[in-house]
């Protein structure tokens, strides 16, 4: 079944007007890539666009677990809804994750299905990625394959993310505290729409998760709109 | 047991904690022979006989293994019934012919029991009251003949019985006491005695005359017996030994049908399957599977073994294949569905267990909070295929802030600070240089002192940010002068986004 284009929305004008971070109109697989491998940035950007109410299944390579850490269900708990819809599967090496990944696929009750691999592994090859894909629109469950520390080599993911943490909105009561988060995401292959790069922060008290601001670039407008999301 | 280890004849007896000291529950015949005996006290019985060996009686295991002997005991006879804490009851009505006669019967119990190191003592008798009077009082050296003599009629029995002592009625301490108060020690005594008399000085439940209808036979007393019922359990034997591979996943193919259908007709759902290979040398090969929720769908279970029958190693040739479902629990008649709509959670489940056979029930798992301060500990896990506890809100739904990856241990990283209690100006973890831009903190996690040793520290943790917008969370163990170590290391316990 062809995946029909993604809507394009608008583009934001001023900060704090109301956008969403693009998305596919049906659930497929999207490739993550996070700027750096010890930035866990990118958690935070993904399980905003997470459906709730829906189990998770979360596969993590064994090599990812020991450089980037594993799951920890009570951070993650406030944005992907109840944590203990979580499944998580310590997978060995590649081979496993993909293998994983595609049986979760199979399971239309889950809300979504992530896994992540470190590196470039062989067994992460065009065919791999290819059948995520479809397994993903065949069941309509969205699927998120995060690559940690590799390369964008060719991919049949839908859409491609390179997401990287930015400084965080400045904190309501505490000037040196870390705010709410910002990223810098970077569409760079999109099917059907046009990529692009965006800095998105989390909307605070958003009715729905995947509502977000474009965050500011400047401290002193950040100051601005975290003072207008708090009041 | 340190009674192992001495001389098989020497005074050995097993002891409970009384009152005042320790009390003799039970002893060898040459422990009584010394004068221990049962109910007495241990140093009364050591005043007697300075050797005796005392041995701490083990009642939960006494009980566990005469449960065992009952089903092994299903060999003589269908009905079998744990009687008291020390006694087996079996129905052998229409059984003693398969062994012969009665006294072929008593003597293959005798000598199996001997087999496994234990002394029995059996007897065959028309009623239950009677069996138990005879095997308890009837082996007493003043009538050795009566053990082994089986009675067939009332009269029989009851000349049997009139020596023994009111006791062996299986009556209360009380009444027997009240029995010999009134000089009626032995049972014959007590059937010479008008009925009438005797009713109005006992209650209904503690009634001799009661014990002694049923012990006569006057009165029913039936086995209740529980059926032990064993496994489902379906079996493929081979005319000839096969060597091949793909043998095991036929005869997983025959078998399943057969055990699905016992399933169903027992309405229980397997919990847990394993397929046993017999190979001709008697060795036996095993692949066992679990599942999340009780399941009797073929397919399913099917694809489940799959990938472990695969595995089994025929080696000389099996020449017989049986399924076994080892755990079970009740499922009701379910439709499986009406239209194509697959239900959730089963599907789920049945995607934990595929996940759980692939990579292993310990790497498919579920957050499970516990109650701790840790954040590591109060993180758990636990293998999604274990039941789900009801969830404990405690642990999660605090408030705090906390990271969304959390390393599985803390790793040193070394701080450059301003001041040595403040917060850290700069890190460098994994040869990764992190100017810190922002700040929160501290959150102070104390010990928990009543698990972990005393000189372990508190934990001062603080929410960072680096200059690229990286968010850490980082600690401090311990603080500078709390006596329990030099100056205090830094970790980074966990990565936000």
């Amino acid at each position: 079944m062809p995946i029909r284009p993604a809507v394009e929305r608008p583009i934001p004008r001023g900060p704090g007007e109301r956008w969403t971070v693009p998305q596919p109109v049906r659930p497929t697989l999207s490739e993550l890539f996070a700027a750096h491998p010890r930035d866990g940035g990118w958690v935070g950007f993904l399980t905003a666009q997470i459906e709730r109410g829906k189990p998770l299944l979360w596969v993590q390579e064994r090599m990812a677990i020991l450089e980037a850490g594993r799951v920890h269900p009570p951070g993650i708990g406030g944005i992907a809804g109840n944590p203990d819809d979580l499944i998580h599967v310590e997978a060995r090496d590649a081979r496993s994750v993909l293998w994983a990944m595609e049986e979760g696929l199979r399971c239309a009750a889950l809300g979504a299905v992530i896994g992540e691999l470190w590196g470039d592994p062989a067994a992460l090859d065009f065919t791999a990625t290819r059948r995520l894909a479809v397994a993903a629109e065949r069941s309509g469950v969205a699927c998120w394959l995060v690559r940690l520390a590799g390369a964008a080599n060719l991919s049949g993911a839908r859409m491609r993310w390179r997401v990287a943490s930015r400084p965080s909105l400045a904190h309501p009561f505490d000037p040196r505290a870390p705010g709410a988060p910002a990223w810098d995401a970077e569409l760079f292959r999109a099917r059907g729409m046009a990529p692009g790069r965006w800095h998105f922060a989390h909307e605070a008290g958003a009715a729905h998760p995947v509502h977000m601001v474009a965050a500011p670039g400047d401290r002193a407008l950040a100051a601005h709109v975290g003072a207008r999301l708090s009041a | 047991m340190s009674g192992r280890d001495c001389p098989p004849d020497a005074p050995v007896v097993l002891t409970v904690e009384g009152t005042h000291g320790p009390l003799i529950l039970a002893g060898t015949s040459s422990a009584a022979e010394c004068g221990a005996r049962a109910g007495a006290r241990l140093t009364d019985a050591r005043a007697l006989e300075p050797k005796l060996v005392a041995v701490a009686a083990d009642p939960a295991g006494d009980t566990a293994l005469v449960e065992r002997l009952a089903r092994w005991s299903a060999r003589w006879s269908p009905l079998v019934e744990v009687d008291g804490h020390d006694g087996l009851r079996l129905d052998v009505t229409g059984v003693a012919h398969l062994f012969g006669s009665e006294a072929a019967l008593a003597e293959d119990m005798r000598q199996r029991f001997a087999a496994l190191g234990l002394t029995a003592r059996i007897t065959i008798a028309p009623t239950a009251g009677a069996a138990w009077a005879l095997a308890r009082y009837g082996h007493s050296p003043r009538s050795p003949a009566a053990g082994r003599a089986f009675p067939r009629g009332e009269k029989d029995l009851a000349a049997l019985l009139a020596s023994l002592p009111v006791a062996a009625l299986r009556l209360s301490p009380q009444a027997v006491r009240t029995l010999e108060r009134l000089g009626l020690k032995t049972i014959g005594a007590l059937v010479g005695v008008p009925r009438r008399s005797l009713a109005r000085r006992f209650r209904e439940a503690d009634n001799p005359l009661d014990a002694l209808d049923r012990a006569l036979g006057r009165k029913p007393e039936p086995l209740s017996a529980a059926p032990f019922e064993p496994p489902p359990r379906s079996l493929l034997r081979l005319e000839e030994p096969v060597t091949h591979g793909e043998a095991a996943a036929q005869a997983l193919e025959r078998l399943i049908p057969d055990l699905v259908a016992q399933l169903e007709r027992r309405q229980l759902g397997a919990r847990r399957l394993a397929l046993t290979g017999f190979r001709v040398d008697g060795s036996t090969a095993v692949a066992s599977v679990a599942t999340s929720i009780p399941s009797r769908e073929p397919k399913h279970l099917q694809r489940l073994l799959a990938d472990q029958v695969g595995a089994l190693d025929a080696e000389y040739g099996f020449d017989g294949f049986g399924l076994e479902a080892s755990w079970t629990e009740p499922l009701g008649g379910a439709q499986e569905s009406l239209v194509e709509e697959p239900s959730g959670t089963r599907d789920i489940a049945r995607l934990i267990d595929r996940l759980s056979v692939k990579l292993g029930p310990g790497r498919v798992r579920r957050p499970r909070p516990r109650e701790s301060h840790l954040p590591e500990v109060a993180s758990g896990w636990s293998a999604a295929l274990e039941d789900r506890p009801s969830p404990d809100p405690s642990g999660l739904r605090e408030g705090r802030i906390r990271p969304q990856r959390l390393l599985d241990r803390p790793e040193a990283i070394a701080v450059v600070y301003a001041t040595p209690e403040g917060v850290p100006r700069r890190f460098v973890w994994r040869r990764g240089v992190h100017d810190i831009a922002r700040v929160e903190g501290p959150e102070r996690i104390a010990p928990e002192w009543w698990r972990a040793p005393s000189n372990s520290r508190l934990r001062d943790y603080y929410r960072v940010e680096d200059s690229a917008g990286r968010r850490f969370w980082i600690y401090r163990e311990g603080v500078i002068g709390d006596g329990r170590g030099g100056a205090p290391d830094w970790f980074i316990h966990g990565l936000s986004g």
